[in-house]
């Protein structure tokens, strides 16, 4: 019992970042920008969150210019993709270059360990919330526990996905930036400007990868190590896909992937039959599920239309 | 009367082309004023400056007499101008409510903006013919419908004037006609509206005044009851024009290619050429008619080898092709394909006109042995084509994307008719093509046959179809709806088109 309720915790923590991501990803590619660039401004923001945090003694602090970090490279690739209508997937694979070396170098400079940032201690770091009350209840305390019992950024995550759903089929500007995603002639014919929605579109996407990366090294961890993120950007890609870049199956997409990391961590040591299974297998298992699924069990996906395709104002 | 537009010396330069020179025009409010041209005089250019799209390098324009200031589309849609563009712009998974309030929501909830486009689309409806499905998706509806979509979106916001980039392109000739009646109520609802088209007939059916542009000059603006078609093609080109095919008739001689029981399946396997027969004989145009993505694309693609047919079979001279599924070797049979697409598939737009002219017989052995290709006879060979086909400018070293329209056709139609078919299979020959040329290409087509060669001609264009072919056959939804000969009744085809048939029962 108490092993599932582990499992389950565990799993809802894992989600947090990888739907801010997906959700990242979701408005910047409904307006028609590809971001492969998440696991880029993640990382960046994982670890100028936990610097600044750990100088400045407040995750807030911390989590704040986490944001400006991911958001100054989320601009760098709305300059290349619609200013300079460069190659988007050529623009998001310098970021992720660009953010791995550079949280490295900046570490080694700044705190001399290695790449890795001094432990934070609690006040630097977004603790989840406790609710003494629960420690009352009988039989259901602990079961409530779980769903309860996490960060504030991990409840902006789950907030997150019912907003997008509202926003993109409610709102004036959830349908332009629909639009844009689709035919951005038509809303520019118009008269509305498709490069400033598609500003909005990676701003959004740049805010939200910013409070991934955060939650990721002042909440899940106390520091940052490098190469933290471990792929995560990617697997939010893939579970934009898996969702067919709609905000409910998106969410459902990420907690199974991160039921699948959660089995992961837990795994680990695992043995079969007396042989044990190393645990870079047990590393593997979400990354393997995640080419599985992709590959066999969406039918038809249907990506926004003018996706990854730079507007050019011609007939 | 001030007029409703008033375009003051217009001038515009893309780069080293002047596509607008010095352009003044005046509309008058309530009527409807055409603007003919071949490709490139600027017709298109003029209106996407009316509408913001692009902008001037000197010039005025007033609204009502006003002058005023349009930077981009957003003002003139707030000085109620309205454009239909030839490529809709329409966002097609959206719903024709979603599609028509984008722009003009009103409010940071989409919510009252659907129900109010809701209440106006019934109004509009009822006023002017236009009825559309407000819940539709659009990439569903039929193009005919798209179009009226993008006529609501226009009045939704509020369009007084109303331009139409070569509205009926895509259009049956019922929906033509339809469009048609609705350009004429919204005239006598006191709307303007500006046409924009090529095509001559349709000036002279709807038009009150029309203007002609020729190479980015206004050359002249005539009252449609005071000019002739004739005189409009010599203004548009510039020199006289037969609009006439001069043909003589047919001398039919044996069976070059008959096709049986014809069927080609899509990859969800629906028969997009259905149990289609039909021959063709020496010294004979069979003409295919049929509105555009009715299976005659398809049809050339089987007979021309590029596409593998389900079942039935293309017997020509003798040998089932259909079995081969190799254009190469169906070209090696002599049968010479002129592609609908010339610029996906009929020439490489990077490649040099000499290149472009040998694509598909750069394997002969006059071009060079085995792997090597001899430079020298390839540009050589494409300065005779170039020449005798009247190709301009003749320069086999310039790439085939800076050629026009017209030379590009004229660049492939060399190349095949040199390559001396029995049977020429020719999609849209004209499409896209100026009135100078498209009289050339047709000549060329006629001298073909009469040289007792085959021509299999599919357009959708039904002048030109009735004007070349010796025979024609209809074509809606895969299948062949009828046979009819050259002087069939335009209504008649018009119905075979949209698939109402009396011989089918």
């Amino acid at each position: 019992m108490n092993l599932y309720i582990e499992l389950l915790a565990s799993t809802i923590r894992m989600s947090v970042p990888l739907i801010l991501a997906c959700i990242a990803g979701l408005w910047s590619e409904r307006a028609g920008i590809v971001d492969i660039g998440l696991e880029g401004k993640m990382l960046i923001a994982a670890f100028i969150a936990a610097s600044a945090s750990a100088v400045l003694g407040s995750a807030w602090i911390g989590l704040f210019c986490a944001i400006l970090a991911s958001l100054s490279f989320a601009l760098v690739h709305g300059y290349a993709a619609i200013n300079q209508r460069g190659n988007q997937v050529v623009s998001g694979v310098a970021i992720n270059m660009l953010a791995a070396g550079l949280a490295v170098v900046l570490g080694n400079e700044w705190f001399r360990e290695g790449g890795r940032t001094p432990a934070l201690p609690p006040e630097g770091r977004f603790l989840p919330l406790h609710f003494p009350a629960l420690d009352e209840l009988p039989v259901i305390g602990p079961l409530v526990r779980v769903f309860l019992e996490h960060s504030v950024l991990a409840y902006a995550a789950f907030a997150l996905v019912p907003l997008t759903a509202w926003a993109l089929a409610r709102t004036r500007f959830g349908l332009r930036l629909r639009a844009v995603g689709e035919n951005p002639h038509a809303v520019d014919t118009a008269g509305i400007s498709v490069a400033a929605l598609r500003y909005r579109a990676v701003i959004i996407a740049g805010v939200l990868c910013g409070v991934a990366g955060a939650y990721i090294s002042t909440s899940l961890s106390s520091s940052f190590v490098r190469d933290m993120t471990a792929g995560g950007g990617f697997m939010a890609l893939a579970a934009l896909i898996f969702a067919n870049w709609r905000a409910w199956p998106a969410l459902g997409a990420c907690l199974l992937f991160g039921f699948l990391q959660a089995v992961g961590n837990f795994a680990q040591g695992a043995s079969i039959g007396g042989f044990q299974i190393p645990v870079q297998f047990i590393n593997m298992l979400p990354y393997v599920l995640t080419v599985v699924l992709l590959a066999g069990f969406i039918g038809k996906s249907a990506p926004p239309k003018a996706s990854g395709i730079p507007y050019v104002k011609d007939r | 009367m001030t007029p409703a537009i008033e375009l003051i010396r217009i001038d515009k330069r893309f780069g080293s082309v002047h596509a607008n020179k010095d352009v003044s025009l005046a509309i008058a409010p309530g009527s409807i004023h055409g603007i003919i041209g071949e490709n490139g005089a600027g017709k298109s250019t003029l209106m996407s400056i009316l509408f913001g799209f692009y902008h001037a390098d000197s010039g005025e324009i007033r609204v009502k007499g006003k002058p005023v200031r349009i930077k981009s589309p957003s003002d003139a849609i707030a000085l109620g101008i309205g454009m239909v563009h030839q490529h809709f712009m329409l966002v097609e998974p959206f719903t024709v409510l979603e599609n028509v309030v984008i722009g003009a929501e009103g409010g940071t909830l989409i919510g009252p903006a659907l129900s109010r486009a809701r209440a106006e689309l019934t109004r509009l409806a009822k006023d002017y013919e236009l009825e559309v499905d407000p819940d539709a998706i659009v990439g569903e509806l039929p193009v005919g419908l798209q179009q009226r979509v993008e006529i609501l979106k226009a009045l939704f916001k509020g369009a007084e004037t109303l331009i139409l980039d070569e509205p009926t392109g895509v259009l049956t000739p019922d929906e033509a006609d339809h469009l048609f009646r609705i350009l004429r109520t919204l005239k006598d609802q006191g709307k303007t509206v500006i046409l924009i088209t090529h095509k001559l007939r349709e000036i002279m059916a709807i038009t009150d005044r029309v203007s002609v542009m020729r190479r980015g000059e206004l050359v002249a603006t005539r009252e449609t009851k005071a000019t002739t078609v004739e005189e409009l093609a010599e203004l548009m080109v510039g020199r006289h024009v037969l609009l006439r095919v001069e043909k003589g008739p047919s001398k039919p001689g044996e069976t070059v290619l008959e096709v049986k029981n014809l069927t080609w399946k899509d990859r969800k396997g629906i028969p997009r050429v259905d149990n289609v027969s039909f021959t063709l004989r020496k010294g004979e145009i069979l003409g295919i008619a049929g509105v555009s993505g009715n299976g005659q694309s398809e049809l050339l693609d089987v007979i021309a080898g590029i596409a593998r047919p389900a079942s039935g079979q293309v017997i020509f001279e003798g040998k089932d092709i259909g079995i081969l599924g190799d254009p190469r070797h169906v070209r090696a049979e002599g049968l010479a394909h002129v592609p609908e697409d010339r610029q996906h598939r009929g020439l490489i737009g990077s490649f040099d006109a000499a290149e472009s002219a040998i694509l598909g017989w750069h394997h002969l052995d006059s071009l060079g042995k085995g792997y090597r290709l001899d430079r020298d006879k390839v540009i050589a060979r494409a300065k005779v084509e170039m020449e005798e086909f009247d190709v301009r400018p003749p320069d086999p070293l310039l790439k085939s994307s800076k050629f026009s329209g017209g030379n590009q056709q004229k660049l492939i139609i060399a190349r095949e008719i040199k390559s001396n078919p029995d049977l020429l299979i020719v999609g849209q020959p004209t499409r896209g093509v100026d009135i100078g040329a498209i009289e050339y290409i047709h000549k060329r087509i006629i001298q073909l046959r009469d040289e007792g060669k085959a021509v299999l001609l599919v357009s959708v264009e039904l002048d030109e179809i009735r004007s070349l072919s010796d025979r024609i056959l209809v074509m809606f939804a895969g299948r062949v709806m009828g046979e009819r000969g050259p002087g069939a009744d335009e209504r008649e085809l018009g119905l075979l088109m949209a698939g109402v048939s009396k011989d089918a029962a």
